[in-house]
């Protein structure tokens, strides 16, 4: 063993590369770029005006590291852990959302609230916060602060369904029912006027933060090579976990008219940037099953950011909402500059990473015709909330005097795109509905899928549950007891 | 008093206002620099050339560092010196670090550390079991044997043989709050560290190793941690050593935390098993002998895998008399993340073997699992008379080495007293003489209707074709000590001031567990002060040194006493005086309700530590405990490793989708045995959480490597620790009232460890419930994710 004589010797036969450019680099927030915006929201009840910001800059990193506000914590830089929720407040109400994933230029005009903010002014801890250290909803303490920002926006919002409210929270030292204990408590007790925050008026900002589709279509048209940002929940981990560079970068969160939803007589139609929550609560009376599939889609947090138009987008296999629209038999509507053009949706996903949408195009929305509810969206992951489905299925068979009519079936999950059923479709459209039609039509699953294994699921467990779904839509259909979250001990 | 009281976590305010402070939450000085590893991508091989140049170019870097650079041990092993901070040329697993950037933010350092042009000879990694049994590829020259009785031949004579094995998957910890280590360079050679440690010595004496200094030299400060759960015993050297050799080079504060996806990818995990068992039972279901054999897949390096493996061995009986039993453990060497410590400590990875056993034969006999338990039960607790031990005779050992881990190799064998006569002795000779679990049992059976449910259950399977439920039991005894006995001794520091104000400190850590509140608990109680004038501070090498890991279950039992001994010694100081200003006897001088009273004497204990300092007396004090009673010797497997047993019983309701293998806990009921509670709310708190943990282990998370031995679940989204709704619907969770019937702090029991394997029940409840699709027995892996639980099912209705 060496002791130390002298602290200078010990280092002088090493020669170690030490740049001359200390200081100045490293935060990317000093480089220039075309998409820097100014930018002003509410922190904490107190005004923010940030001038020429990064775009990807994320909010939990700004709080921690711009603003020495480390209630927050990091847990994932993914969005799925919720340690660094806080509240955000816009014109549509609370939202809890994942400040990991969360550019700052998505908070323009809106009210965040940290865990800083959540006590009073004079330091009056909020109900969930006293409730919290009561009924010994701590112990390790790092997930606390987004457990409590969590339940301070679903109490301000006066949400009583507190496990889908902290789906998106994850704590590993308390196995959750102290918390749940500490949510339910406060039910009763009045909103803090201190959380009662408001959105500020704002100015756009910059052209890459358009104020409506119009807007956008011009400024992506000028830039066809840009990002665009929607939520941020899969393009944030481009950032955080890929560690891209994404310039230039257009921000879809100021385009109200693309948040629109028109429920009419003949048709359902979802603007683009309707987010996951407003979109399973429109369907919860339309189409309760799908929606119930949304109520499992990621998390609050997530849903509370993730679009209707960003998850077709991006065309991922796996994600849950294709599969159900293409079920209803869903149109996607594109927009080009001032050229529109619309779609069966399932036409959109021409491969594994590659759909019908040319540079500069945008999805504007997508709409589905209204129609008898026979619609059944059964959601398969390792874990029932917060997870990726290993296999999506979602059936649309309509039944006339006792007769196959119609069906639609899509899968997630199964193939490199969000994918028709077409040869179990036909085995069924014309026959008799029953239990013999179903087993015969099983085969027809392997004609139409060739599932990969991953970490999430066998080939053969893929395959097999496929059908498996299609048998439980059919027992569904005849009143059995086939949803395992319904049974009570 | 204090104790016994169920008061919230004393950090509970701080946490829930944000302000509780983590490492990377503590303001940093001016310029700190932060760090990242540069990562193998291949699982095994050497490397041919390493092109760092773009990582210098990259934006913000300060320095970049290979194992060539470090100024002296390249080591952050626990154990045998296997484990190089840095590749010294030579890869084992992918997500190795090979090169440390530092850069002036973290996500400059984290975008250079990708930059790395290295080259490799590529070899073919060993993954499997059989990979690592046909190489050869183990850690000691073969495998561990415990045994008692002729257990091949018992089971030979036995009326029933059953035979079976099965796979048991690891985990991943995910404490929320990841690695992370923060050095500040102080005055001439000393460094201050701030590390997320649940030991804090282990961290001052690698990173003294590897800057060449004395552990005095080196100051490790930790106040808590977001979990630890055994994840950063020994996981966070490379973090704390990384920050001092950087800080210690450019002369900076050095800061690293892992990005979740890095802490995945680098760190060990929980040992996954394979377990092969065969086992004899007589007519009336009372076992004549079990043969275990163990292949435990260890990763990389050493690190504690011994002890771990040890201790899987030592719960092979769980809480059954075993007549004979044989017990063979392989410790394979695999390229992998380098196994760790994760509670339990391999205590779940055996006890899940037994408890396969015992579901597995009551099947095949026939009999209810739980009167099939019983049965087998060791007998009562009864009195014995306490044997003393003579303090053994010590060889040199060599301070340099790492003394203070649970890896490190104890002196010479240990001499232990032959078996005791008494026949109610586990396979490794101790006799157990504190057995709870019978009257647990018959409370636990009645306090859950145990005998309605599980007809109710058959009801319900019987008019149901695609949810079917399944109910199963499982007790837990589960031995309370380190097994390497020097480790089984702790410090405190107690100061009192002069306005009555005690400041405390000790040497465990807080990770969550409520360790502080209780030690607070005992130094109010014994100076008989309301506890907010207990102040509880960070764990600090320079206050008590020398300490043991906050592991094992340990932490109140052994800093409790600690604690207790320092509050003693200022207690009876004070008394002392002031019975002598008052001419009377020091016995009679009492503590209590923030009040000490002599004779007629009544002053508050302000006063009393005002008047003490004034007659200069000392009002400051060391504690020490050493447990006693505990020897060990685990070559031969005999002697008493345990002080005692924490006893716990489960019983958890299931249903299952028989069409997808989906399934959901219903209700869980647990009775556990935390003696005489110093907190039943931080105690109930740590078995709902140790539950909650145990079943996700065993249904939800797995581990998933590829071909090549790519972790692809390292990441939240990948791998499944139980969400708010997994968490059972009905939860019942009381403590069992009793004392620990040894001598421990107010006769409390750890309660750290041994709630986890209650989760045991839950995979039992899954293989229940899948017995009754169909005729044969279900035969389980674990963790028994939906699709496995699919497998079951098409298995015991006669499929593949």
């Amino acid at each position: 063993m060496h002791f130390l004589t002298s602290d200078g010797k010990l280092y002088a036969r090493r020669s170690f590369y030490v740049a001359s450019k200390e200081g100045t680099h490293g935060r990317n927030r000093v480089r220039r770029r075309v998409s820097r915006m100014n930018i002003t929201f509410l922190l904490n009840g107190e005004t923010v005006e940030l001038a020429d910001v990064d775009p990807t800059a994320t909010l939990l990193d700004w709080l921690r590291e711009d603003r020495d506000l480390t209630g927050t914590k990091e847990g994932c830089n993914e969005g799925d852990c919720g340690a660094c929720t806080v509240m955000v407040t816009d014109e549509r109400g609370h939202k809890a959302l994942n400040s990991c994933i969360l550019f700052l230029p998505q908070l323009h005009g809106k009210a965040v609230r940290t865990v800083e903010g959540a006590s009073g002014p004079n330091g009056e801890a909020h109900p969930v916060q006293q409730a919290m250290v009561d009924l010994h909803g701590s112990q390790c303490g790092f997930c606390t602060p987004g457990f409590v920002m969590s339940m301070v926006a679903s109490h301000a919002n006066g949400a009583t369904d507190h496990d889908t409210q902290l789906a998106g929270n994850l704590c590993r030292c308390t196995g959750y029912a102290p918390i749940i204990r500490a949510a339910a408590a406060v039910e009763e007790q009045p909103v803090p006027v201190w959380v009662k925050d408001k959105p500020v008026a704002t100015q756009a900002s910059s052209p890459m933060l358009p104020g409506s589709s119009d807007e956008l279509a011009k400024v992506y048209a000028e830039h066809p090579n840009a990002t665009l940002v929607a939520g941020a929940t899969d393009v944030g981990l481009w950032v955080t976990k890929q560690l891209r560079d994404l310039d230039p970068v257009i921000f879809l969160n100021r385009c109200e008219d693309l948040k629109e939803i028109t429920v009419t007589n003949h048709e359902v139609r979802f603007g683009a940037m309707v987010d996951m929550n407003r979109m399973g609560e429109t369907l919860a009376d339309l189409h309760p099953s799908y929606s119930e599939m949304i109520r499992r889609y990621a998390s609050v947090q997530v849903r509370h950011a993730a679009t209707v138009g960003g998850n077709i987008a991006n065309g991922s296999p796996i994600g849950d909402n294709p599969p159900a629209l293409i079920a209803l038999g869903a149109t996607l509507h594109l927009r080009k500059g001032d050229e529109r053009r619309s779609m069966p949706l399932d036409e959109f996903f021409i491969d594994y990473g590659k759909q019908d949408r040319a540079p500069g195009e945008f999805v504007e929305a997508v709409s589905f015709p209204r129609q008898e509810d026979r619609l059944k969206a059964y959601k398969l992951s390792k874990r029932f909330d917060q997870d990726i489905s290993a296999v999506c299925g979602c059936f649309n068979i309509a039944v006339s005097n006792g007769t196959v009519a119609d069906a639609r079936i899509a899968f997630g999950g199964m193939s490199g795109i969000p994918k028709r059923a077409t040869n179990v479709e036909a085995g069924l459209i014309g026959k008799p509905w029953s239990l013999e039609t179903v087993r015969a039509a099983l085969p027809a699953f392997a004609d139409d899928f060739t599932p990969m294994s991953d970490m999430r699921a066998s080939a053969s467990y893929r395959l097999e549950t496929a059908k498996a779904m299609l048998e439980r839509y059919f027992l569904d259909d005849h009143g059995e007891i086939t949803n395992v979250l319904e049974v009570k001990a | 008093m204090s104790v016994t009281k169920p008061l919230p976590h004393d950090a509970a305010p701080l946490h829930v206002s944000g302000t509780a402070r983590y490492v990377d939450d503590i303001p940093t000085p001016k310029g700190t620099l932060h760090l990242a590893f540069g990562l193998s991508p291949i699982a095994k091989g050497k490397i041919t050339s390493m092109d760092l140049s773009a990582v210098k170019a990259a934006d913000g870097v300060v320095m970049v560092m290979t194992a060539d650079d470090l100024p002296f041990a390249n080591d952050v092993s626990p154990s045998i010196h296997d484990e190089p901070l840095l590749s010294d040329g030579t890869i084992h697993y992918i997500g190795q670090p090979v090169f440390l950037v530092i850069a002036n933010s973290h996500l400059a350092a984290r975008k250079a550390a990708r930059l790395g042009q290295i080259d490799y000879a590529e070899e073919t990694p060993i993954l499997t079991v059989e990979e690592a049994l046909a190489a050869d590829s183990r850690f000691e020259d073969g495998p561990r044997i415990y045994a008692k009785g002729d257990a091949d031949a018992a089971i030979a004579a036995s009326a029933h043989v059953i035979e079976g094995g099965f796979e048991l998957g690891g985990q991943e910890h995910f404490y929320l709050e990841g690695q992370a280590a923060l050095a500040v360079p102080n005055e001439g050679a000393d460094m201050l560290v701030h590390s997320s440690t649940q030991h804090p010595t282990e961290i001052q004496h690698k990173v003294a190793d590897a800057l060449g200094v004395p552990m005095h030299a080196i100051r490790v400060e930790t106040r808590r941690m977001g979990g630890g759960f055994g994840g950063k015993e020994s996981q966070g050297n490379a973090l704390a050593v990384s920050c001092a050799v950087a800080s210690r080079a450019t002369g900076k504060a050095c800061k690293m935390r892992y990005d979740r996806d890095d802490d995945m990818i680098i760190t060990g995990k929980r040992h996954a098993f394979r377990i092969s068992y065969k086992a004899g039972f007589d007519e009336n279901g009372h076992i004549q002998g079990v043969s275990f054999l163990h292949h435990a897949i260890c990763g990389w390096a050493q690190d504690l895998s011994l002890p771990v493996a040890d201790r899987a061995m030592l719960h092979s009986d769980n809480a059954y008399l075993l007549p004979n039993a044989r017990i063979e453990s392989h410790r394979l060497k695999t390229n992998t993340q380098s196994a760790t410590a994760y509670r339990g400590f391999g205590g779940p990875q055996g006890m899940v073997g037994i408890e396969r056993v015992m579901d597995h034969a009551a099947y095949e006999l026939g009999l209810d699992p739980v009167e099939l338990r019983r049965r087998n039960y060791y007998e009562p607790a009864h009195a014995t008379a306490d044997q003393t031990l003579e303090e053994k005779p010590l060889g040199h050992p060599d301070p340099h080495e790492d003394l203070t881990s649970r890896g490190a190799v104890e002196m010479g064998n240990a001499p232990v007293r032959p078996l005791p006569a008494g026949g109610n002795t586990t396979p490794y000779g101790m006799e157990v003489s504190d057995f709870e679990l019978h009257g647990m049992t018959a409370k636990l059976l009645q306090s859950s209707d145990y005998a309605a449910r599980k007809a109710a259950i058959q009801k319900w399977n019987d008019e149901n074709s695609v949810i079917k439920k399944g109910i199963a039991f499982s007790p837990v005894k589960f031995g309370i000590s380190f097994t390497l006995t020097h480790l089984n001794q702790a410090g405190a520091l107690v100061h009192v001031y002069q306005d009555g104000s005690v400041h405390l400190n000790h040497g465990g850590t807080e990770m969550g567990q409520g360790l502080f509140q209780k030690v607070a608990q005992v130094a109010a109680s014994r100076f008989g002060i309301p506890l907010e004038l207990v102040k509880i501070t960070a764990t600090d090498t320079a206050k008590v040194p020398n300490t043991s890991a906050t592991a094992a279950s340990s932490g109140s039992d052994l800093n409790g006493m600690a604690v207790k001994a320092a509050c003693d010694t200022i207690r009876d100081r004070m008394a002392d005086y002031l019975a002598e200003r008052h001419q009377a006897d020091p016995s009679t001088v009492t503590f209590s309700n923030g009040h000490v009273s002599v004779g007629e004497e009544r002053y508050t204990f302000a006063e009393a530590a005002a008047l003490a300092y004034q007659g200069r007396i000392s009002l400051s004090a060391t504690g020490f405990y050493k447990t006693p009673k505990i020897e060990w010797d685990r070559i031969k497997g005999r002697g008493r490793p345990f002080f005692y047993f924490a006893y716990g019983a489960s019983i958890t309701e299931v249903a299952i989708d028989t069409l997808t293998g989906e399934n959901r806990i219903l209700r869980t009921d647990i009775l556990h045995d935390a003696g005489a509670s110093l907190n039943p709310a931080l105690d109930i708190g740590q078995v709902e959480g140790a539950y909650v943990q145990g079943a996700g282990w065993l249904t939800t998370e797995e581990l998933v490597w590829d071909g090549k031995g790519n972790l692809r679940t390292h990441a939240p989204s990948t791998y499944k620790i139980p969400a708010c709704s997994d968490r059972p619907d009905v939860f019942n969770v009381a403590l069992w009232s009793g004392e620990n019937r040894e001598d421990t702090i107010y006769r409390s029991k750890a309660v750290g460890e041994p709630p986890f394997m209650l989760g045991i029940s839950a995979w039992l409840a899954l293989s229940n419930a899948v017995a009754a699709c169909g005729d044969s027995y279900p035969a389980l892996d674990a963790p028994a994710t939906a699709e496995e639980v699919w497998r079951g099912v098409q298995r015991v209705r006669g499929g593949t």
